[in-house]
């Protein structure tokens, strides 16, 4: 047998990579066509009135947030981990036939609860809780997907060389846990298909939770999947891909301790400033308030900790178009985690609430930072799972302006539209009298749904650029490894 | 003393716990550097920096001798 020396294995990495692509691709591709359904409500019907069912806004829309968050994101977390994890802990996958094996086995079982996930939500099954619209049988196969995940996390720590977990790796735990946390509890539901012994639809449960206890679970749950799919797991990438693409070490790794020891106790709290001015307790939704403010302390640790890294190499982010998504990323992280607490202040919120502006501070955290990081993290790691160069850094630095004009589109425009609509929603004549009806506000909004739309359709073309570039890479020039130290290797 | 007072009590209580905490824990990540088996946590940035498998570990698992 050939004694060749041991390396790390991307097979799963690498497998992940590409759903990430492709799910980013359908979930994008279904919000830009749901984007242009409020700009043109005409579109709805475009397949004709008998499958008017499968191309209505409702029907679509938890497709649009299903397969971008829990399709694009989860993909790109669990790639990023089977890539970054290795790689800190020092110790191959290639060395435990069981953690292989897992791996290979949590990405199958993966890709067959995306597609349940997928026909089940087409076919109109859905628990009508945002963001937790699975029925329950797809439920138990997503908490069976979570638990290989958790194993192989856990196997790979088992294993590794190196004493002390990298501050990444806290990252990747606490997702893994706050996931599983927050999954179970607000899943609770009861089939009453079961319960009913024998009645009504198989697939049909209702919540164990009623009334405003089901709304505040749900929120704690909704804030809290920002929480550990949009924000924990992605600042566990960009602590390793930034210096590592940058070859800058962190500007505080304690400051990155702080702070991750910070968000983990603040932003479990936050979640009542989805409830303001509903029938909850006041005192959550004054909690849901403070704990929104203090949220930006540890946010921007790590943030600021980011820009610091790039002290006195700011030169790079004028070279390399990598370094460009990675400072944007971050710069997108601060300002939607300073546009958040804005929105959670009550005074403000009654203007921004249920508004345009909502979906739009959502589109700076996932196209600006989420985005962007996901895309960058895959960039850099392309041309070291293929050893091949990255085929184009022209298309790279195209796709960047593109996408950073879409997400300007994007956020200017529910920026305008959503507080316009706010103030009309709550003006009035001297007697009370509400100064707008509903359809009023509907007219007024029409160009920036349009403008929304195309910022949307740039981000998504700047996707197809990615996926093509990543694409292309796999037949570039062949590189050795000592050329992928740092900076990531292009092509012209 | 009614329910809210407690709550009152508490709440200040609490904050003024999870400061100290907080500052001890700053204080904990600033001196432990200084004892004789100390840790300088930013070394810990080089997990990510040589991140080779023939890199050397920042601190070896399976070093049986503490530097």
């Amino acid at each position: 047998m050939e004694n060749r020396p041991l390396e790390y294995d991307y097979t799963v990495a690498k497998w992940f990579m590409w759903s990430t692509i492709i799910l980013g691709i359908v979930g994008m591709t279904i919000g830009v066509f749901i984007a242009f359904e409020l700009a043109f409500p005409s579109l709805n019907l475009v397949l004709g009135d008998g499958l008017a069912e499968y191309t209505n806004f409702s029907r679509l829309r938890p497709l649009h947030t299903d397969a971008v968050a829990f399709g694009f994101t989860v993909s790109g977390i669990f790639a990023t981990w089977y890539y970054v994890g290795q790689r800190v802990l020092k110790v191959s996958m290639a060395e435990s036939k069981f953690l292989m094996t897992l791996g290979k086995a949590h990405f199958i079982l993966y890709i067959l609860g995306v597609t349940a996930a997928v026909i089940t939500l087409f076919m109109g099954y859905t628990s009508s809780k945002e963001y937790a619209e699975f029925e329950w049988p797809v439920d138990i196969a997503i908490v069976i997907v979570w638990v290989m995940w958790g194993m192989s996390i856990f196997g790979l720590i088992g294993i590794r060389r190196e004493k002390s977990l990298y501050i990444s790796v806290w990252y990747y735990i606490a997702t893994f846990l706050g996931v599983a946390m927050l999954y179970l509890f607000n899943n609770m539901e009861i089939p009453t298909y079961f319960a009913s012994g024998g009645h009504g639809d198989i697939m049909h449960s209702v919540s164990a939770y009623a009334g405003s206890n089901d709304a505040l679970v749900q929120w704690w749950y909704g804030h809290n999947a920002v929480a550990f799919v949009f924000t924990v797991p992605i600042i566990a990438m960009i602590y390793y891909f930034l210096p590592k693409e940058s070859g800058q070490a962190i500007y505080s790794y304690k400051l990155s301790l702080l702070s991750f020891w910070g968000l983990m106790f603040v932003y479990l709290w936050a979640g009542g400033h989805h409830l303001l001015f509903s029938t909850v307790p006041d005192w959550i939704q004054t909690m849901g308030s403070v704990f929104s403010i203090v949220l930006i302390l540890p946010s921007w640790g790590s943030a600021i900790n980011m820009l610091l890294t790039l002290k006195g190499e700011w030169q790079q982010v004028a070279s390399s178009p990598l370094i460009k998504f990675l400072l944007l990323a971050s710069t997108f992280y601060m300002f939607s985690t300073l546009e958040g607490p804005v929105q959670a202040v009550k005074s403000v919120n009654a203007i921004a609430h249920f508004t345009d502006w909502i979906p739009g501070h959502v589109h700076d955290g996932t196209l600006g930072w989420v985005g962007f990081m996901i895309i960058a993290s895959l960039f850099h790691m392309a041309p070291r799972i293929f050893k091949r160069e990255l085929y184009s850094k022209s298309l790279m630095t195209a796709q960047f302006w593109i996408q950073t004009l879409g997400i300007v589109f994007y956020f200017t425009s529910m920026w305008v539209g959503g507080i316009t609509q706010g103030m009309m929603w709550r003006s009035h004549d001297e007697y009370g009298n509400l100064a707008y009806s509903f359809m009023d506000t509907v007219a007024v909004l029409h160009p920036y749904m349009i403008l929304r739309g195309i910022g949307g359709a740039l981000f998504l073309i700047g996707v197809f650029m990615w996926a093509y570039n990543i694409y292309k890479t796999m037949s570039a020039r062949p590189i050795e490894e000592s050329e992928l130290q740092s900076a990531t290797p292009m092509g012209a | 003393m009614d329910i809210a007072n407690i709550q009152g009590y508490a709440y200040v209580g609490a904050m003024g716990f999870l400061i100290v905490v907080l500052y001890a824990y700053i204080y904990h990540l600033y001196t432990k550097r200084k004892n004789a088996d100390g840790t300088d946590y930013e070394e810990y940035s080089n997990m990510a920096l040589h991140d080779d498998l023939s890199d050397a570990p920042v601190a070896d698992r399976f070093d049986a001798k503490k530097k």
